[in-house]
């Protein structure tokens, strides 16, 4: 498939199911009641608040969330998998989700939820000055030492947050504390959005615009350097970016799991894997499938809500399978 | 071009084979405080292939390495054709410095017209697209190594010697005047071998300046007019190839019995070797 095909089509799918996810939900809208509200608030003719309401402050700002993070997912997931040359690296390779877990889940604890978003932003970006510097002690950021860092820094800040739950949790919190554990926008407004679209514009934009560099990387380091890259510096930069969107990403929505390992593939399978075409077109496949997720999450099984990360396992993974399978007679 | 280079200048020629492709200075190469390259210094003709030669550990890929700047901690200074690398940015050593690597290898997807593309790397603009003059040097590379009917298929599927060629190919579209190569001919079938020098000689007769480090000895002494032998991170011999390659000195660097052959077919030099006499142990 030809990229530009790819995201013209991934284009259009946004626009729809940005549309369609306005309509559906606990209230059911036709896309002319939605149209009403949008223009109501922009200086149209008035309609009844409480459609104005649900459009504006609860559904918007929900699924602008859900479209920038998983935009922010899949820039952040191509990144990790092209710096550490590891099919497996996903966002939150170096202790990203463990260590912003342990943030949010401490602070729900202490009964300061309003800090959850900077508690999660501060112990995600711990994690990963532990797990770069780890990786930069133990003799530099090769791809092998930066996800073995990873895997400790996540494991002990797991462990700390599995101590905090077992020790501290009771039936109120519980669910409270799981579903952020299981990654959620339920309850993105628009600081949320705010916090997501900062997070893209500072380090997602400038990452969309390293396709050549990761590129380099296809050969390893010293091809990498052989072709003009200084190769610590850019890898440096490249993951401190990569947790700066993620950290700022988890710290709205949890750990949600499976767009940003997956995604990057299914689009590489679609498109090849030059990574200026693969940046934009994992962003906008991240944003179409997470809005979906979100949508299926919080309309399936009405009035009850899953967790968004749940669903994205759920759909997404065998998706994944099926293209997989077809992409053996490519291979 | 800076002050203090050695004895006669860069650029100057003292091997006696026309002006230096290559002039290295005391190169140092330190990693984890072990010295892997020692105050190497050493010179290559433009238009000839330069044959590094040494026992395994002797420091042949570490030098390779360190002229493509993938070392971290480098002493020492560089010249290519007069230009001294040591002043350039990175990028601009890449459009004169090309490396092909012993056993390259990526899990991505990649096509040959993709992997050779990634030579074109230093040239671009990070912001616009392949412009239509990068993109001629790609199909001329394709072409002038016989490629353009493999350049759709996957770099995996090729054979050892296709895949080489596609790695010269890449380094091609750098555009560079020295070509640098690790043991190009490691787990080539003979044809391929032979193919590749070939290629390598011819790319040296066009102007390029060669050095690729080389393991056999009778490859080395047919195909390349100069020769650098290395040993225990340093320049232990280097000069014109039938100078430097004789039985006394390869059975020293090697700790072999060696002999010159000469090969009924081309009546080109070669070697003919057999362990050593085990009393002499």
């Amino acid at each position: 498939m030809s990229p530009g095909l790819l995201g013209a089509a991934l284009g259009v799918a946004l626009a729809l199911v940005l549309g369609v996810s306005l309509t559906v939900g606990a209230a059911s809208l036709t896309l002319g009641e939605v149209w009403a509200a949008l223009l109501g608030r922009l200086g149209g003719p008035s309609v009844d608040p409480l459609v104005e309401g649900i459009v504006w402050d609860l559904r918007m700002p929900r699924i602008l969330t859900a479209a920038l993070v998983g935009a922010g997912l899949g820039v952040a997931g191509v990144v990790m998998q092209a710096v550490t040359r590891n099919p497996l690296a996903d966002p939150y390779l170096l202790g990203l989700s463990s260590g912003a877990s342990f943030g949010a889940v401490a602070v729900l604890l202490a009964g300061l939820s309003f800090l959850l978003p900077i508690a999660a932003f501060a112990g995600a970006l711990i994690a990963a000055i532990a797990a770069l510097g780890l990786a930069t002690g133990m003799g530099g950021l090769t791809p092998a030492r930066t996800v073995l860092a990873g895997v400790a820094v996540s494991a002990f800040a797991a462990a700390l947050t599995s101590f905090v739950v077992f020790w501290f949790v009771t039936g109120d919190s519980y669910r409270e504390v799981l579903s952020w554990l299981l990654g959620s926008v339920a309850g993105a407004r628009w600081p949320e959005v705010l916090i997501a679209a900062g997070a893209v514009l500072i380090a997602g934009v400038p990452l969309l615009l390293t396709g050549r560099t990761l590129d380099a990387f296809a050969f390893g380091d010293t091809a990498a350097a052989a072709l003009g890259i200084d190769v610590p510096r850019t890898r440096w930069l490249m993951l401190g970016l990569a947790a700066l969107l993620t950290g700022g990403l988890v710290s709205v929505s949890g750990s949600i799991g499976f767009v940003g390992l997956v995604l990057p593939h299914a689009v590489r399978l679609l498109v090849g894997p030059g990574h200026r075409a693969l940046l934009p077109l994992s962003a906008l496949a991240g944003g179409v499938f997470l809005v979906l997720a979100d949508t299926l999450a919080r309309t399936v099984f009405e009035p009850r809500e899953l967790p968004v990360g749940v669903i994205t396992a759920l759909v997404g993974a065998p998706v994944f399978a099926v293209l997989l399978l077809r992409s053996r007679r490519l291979a | 071009m800076s002050a203090g280079g050695p004895a006669g200048g860069p650029g100057e020629g003292r091997v006696g084979l026309g002006p230096a492709g290559l002039t290295v200075a005391g190169l140092t190469v330190r990693v984890a405080g072990r010295t892997l390259l020692d105050d190497a210094s050493l010179e290559a003709p433009v238009g000839a292939v330069t044959a590094l030669v040494g026992p395994n550990g002797a420091g042949k890929s570490t030098l390779l390495r360190a002229l493509v700047a993938a070392h971290a901690r480098v002493r020492g200074q560089i010249w290519a054709g007069g230009v001294d690398l040591g002043a350039l940015s990175r990028r601009e050593r890449a459009r004169i410095v090309a490396f092909v690597e012993q056993d390259a290898h990526t899990d991505l997807a990649l096509s040959v017209r993709e992997t050779v593309a990634l030579g074109r790397i230093p040239h671009e603009s990070r912001w616009r697209a392949a412009d239509a003059r990068s993109a001629a040097v790609v199909e001329q590379a394709l072409t002038g190594l016989g490629l353009e009917h493999l350049a759709d298929r996957h770099i995996g599927t090729l054979s050892g010697g296709e895949r080489q060629r596609a790695f010269v190919a890449q380094a091609l579209a750098q555009e560079p005047t020295l070509l640098l190569l690790d043991e190009p001919t490691n787990h080539l079938d003979v044809a391929a071998q032979l193919h590749l020098l070939e290629l390598l000689a011819g790319l040296a007769r066009s102007g390029l300046t060669v050095v690729t480090a080389l393991h056999d000895l009778s490859h080395a002494a047919a195909y390349s007019a100069h020769t650098v032998a290395l040993a225990g991170g340093r320049v232990v011999a280097e000069g014109a190839s039938d100078a430097v390659l004789t039985p006394a000195f390869v059975e020293r660097l090697y700790g072999v019995r060696a002999a010159r052959t000469s090969n009924p077919i081309t009546g080109r030099a070669g070697f003919a070797f057999a362990p050593r006499a085990p009393q002499q142990d």
